[in-house]
């Protein structure tokens, strides 16, 4: 064997090994990652958990961040979906390849991964400092500011989930519905939305995934509450918040707290995600 | 048979009210689709207009200084800048040698059965929320750093060792030294938190990667393999040639988010308001910065902590900007 081929064998085992080696190290990170929140969190599990609120602190639990973290998550879905889905069609269906629709789309795809901190002080701008001078003082940070702090991070991931569910949906659709007579936006809403449904819904759970972990834009909009809260306008504390309080404390019975946290907040993510790909690959093998 | 007779006018109607409902929905449309436009520009307005006062006040010196003074009024923002620059370029330097990894991995190296459940596995790491990474960063992985890594690393590469004896590396090699000297007892600091941004965007830009690997023509693989190339030469020289732009891109894109990356890195950072060459020291990153301290701010300082996040929103915005730009480059190609 010459040597210039012996090297380029050398080269191509050595390479292969690496790439190997380097998706092992991206495993055992997400291993490390999961293992530790799970051994930690199982730990502190507790009825009191679900039970007692934060006020109490080391014998409290988490019972208003929880209540907290659905109520602004709702909020943020719910002010989210329509808005994001109407977009989504109109950047499918009305302004595809046309300018204004091609800048759009661009534009939600740089809002997709924008600083999610920025944005909760775009809010704090908008609605926590008017709020505060309108009622002098008396309202300020509100669980309502929390849910469209989160509902403008939710917003590009269910505008891009629309916009390519709806460009999936065969063209012979739309030819039969409008040789028919059908008006486009009758065909939009009750044929389009509806063979791209399970998408659609897939898009949404998933932004509720990617919105549930989010801690920096409530830390000025929602705020934090050690009471139980259920009107929107008062201030409110959410999950991922009490964890980030509890682990910048001192005491070990908190950050068993926080892990315990941590622990409901990443199960509910995972399952979120697992189940909207599983709703995902399902509709992609009936569509074949 | 009796013909319907359908009176024009009712049809007329019809299709006046049709078009009319037409041109609601549209309008109702393209509104809410206005909204992202909106967001994008408000949030870039709002910390405009909430830093006005910094940048009235300090000027072109707000970029340069790095003094950070509550006492007296005085803010430049120099140090976090710093930190979310350096932090983020450990980042990369991380990230993009092992995200090319899994992706040549997933694409080339592994048997066909085990790609996707791995690749899904690589993605999960996308969906663990931020703050979950800081606590990881923060009871697990700077305490194992500190333990482990960081006296490795200080008394064989810097200029601050234990037993005051200078490695040969030390001494020989410029800036290293000075890179990995320290005196400050923790875990938490500038090296740190680029390693947890490293594992955050790994699975972005490795993500990327294969799906732009997968959308080279098989017939220019199957070419090179013809003409008796190994995997790795078909990797190297036909495969991300062909994606370069698109790999960039992706690279851009994990910037992007390593930059304005909050939960993770004010975990693991430890919140130091001063210069430092050392990557061993704690420092600290805009958004970091703005976690810690705008709860308790007023005045200027607020002010400074909106002009802040106004520089961090204009340079994500470029970043991710170009990201997509490269990106859609090879999508084009695609469609030739």
């Amino acid at each position: 064997m010459n040597s210039p081929y012996l090297r380029r064998r050398i080269t191509n085992a050595l390479a292969m090994l690496l790439s190997t080696l380097a998706t092992l190290v991206g495993l055992a990170f997400l291993a490390w990652i999961l293992w530790e929140t799970l051994r930690r969190g199982i730990s502190a599990l507790d009825l009191k958990l679900f039970t007692k609120i934060t006020a109490y602190g080391e014998d409290g639990g988490l019972a208003n961040a929880m209540v907290g973290s659905l109520i602004i998550n709702f909020i943020g879905i719910a002010i989210a979906t329509p808005i994001g889905v109407l977009a989504g069609t109109w950047l499918a269906e009305y302004a595809n390849r046309t300018k204004l629709g091609e800048s759009i789309r661009f534009l939600n795809d740089i809002l997709l991964s924008a600083p999610s901190i920025v944005m909760g002080l775009f809010v704090y701008t908008i609605i926590v400092l008017p709020s505060t001078a309108l009622t002098h003082g008396s309202t300020s940070f509100s669980g309502f500011a929390g849910g469209v702090a989160l509902a403008l991070i939710a917003l590009p991931v269910i505008v891009r989930t629309t916009d390519e569910m709806l460009r999936l949906v065969p063209s012979t659709l739309r030819e039969a519905a409008l040789s028919l007579g059908v008006p486009q936006w009758k065909l939009t809403l009750q044929i389009l939305i509806r063979a791209a449904r399970s998408g659609i819904i897939t898009g949404v759970l998933l932004a509720l995934a990617r919105i549930s972990g989010e801690t920096a834009p409530l830390l000025f909009t929602a705020f934090g509450n050690n009471y139980m809260a259920i009107n929107p306008i008062e201030k409110m504390s959410s999950l991922p918040q009490i964890i980030y309080q509890y682990a910048n404390d001192p005491g070990d019975a908190m950050h068993a707290l926080a892990w315990a946290g941590a622990f409901v907040i990443t199960m509910f993510v995972l399952l979120l995600s697992l189940g909207s790909r599983l709703i995902l690959s399902r509709t992609k093998v009936s569509h074949d | 048979m009796p013909v319907v007779d359908i009176a024009p006018s009712i049809l007329e109607q019809r299709s006046r009210r049709d078009a009319r409902h037409e041109r609601l929905f549209r309008w109702l449309l393209k509104g809410c689709a206005l909204i992202v436009l909106a967001a994008l520009l408000g949030a870039a307005g709002a910390t405009l207009w909430g830093g006005r006062d910094a940048f009235a006040t300090f000027g072109w010196h707000f970029l340069v200084s790095s003094e950070w003074d509550p006492g007296n009024d005085v803010y430049g923002a120099l140090v976090p800048v710093y930190g979310t620059i350096v932090t983020s370029l450990i980042a990369l330097l991380i990230a993009v040698p092992i995200s090319f990894g899994i992706a040549l991995y997933l694409s080339e190296v592994a048997p066909a059965w085990l790609r996707t459940p791995v690749a899904s596995a690589i993605e999960l790491l996308a969906g663990i929320p931020s703050i979950i990474y800081g606590m990881w960063g923060l009871f697990i992985f700077a305490p194992f750093f500190a333990d482990h890594i960081k006296p490795w690393l200080t008394s064989n590469l810097g200029n601050k060792p234990d037993d005051g004896k200078l490695s040969w590396v030390a001494q020989h090699v410029p800036f290293v030294g000075k890179l990995f000297g320290s005196d400050y007892p923790f875990g938490a600091s500038i090296l740190v938190a680029g390693i947890v941004l490293a594992i955050m965007v790994i699975p972005f830009i490795s993500s990327v990667m294969r799906e732009v690997f997968q959308t080279v023509p098989t017939r220019l693989k199957e070419s090179a393999y013809a003409l008796g190339s190994s995997t790795w030469e078909v990797s190297w020289d036909i495969v991300l040639p062909y994606t370069r732009s698109a790999v960039i891109g992706g690279i851009f894109l994990g910037l992007g988010r390593a930059l304005g990356e909050t939960m993770a890195v004010t975990f693991v950072l430890g919140n130091a308001m001063h210069l430092s060459a050392s990557l061993l020291d704690p420092g600290t990153s805009i958004a970091s910065t703005i976690a810690n301290q705008f709860s308790e701010a007023s005045g200027l300082q607020k002010s400074a902590l909106m002009a802040l996040a106004f520089l961090l929103f204009v340079v994500t915005f470029i970043v991710l900007l170009i990201a997509r730009l490269m990106l859609r480059r090879l999508a084009s190609k695609e469609g030739r």
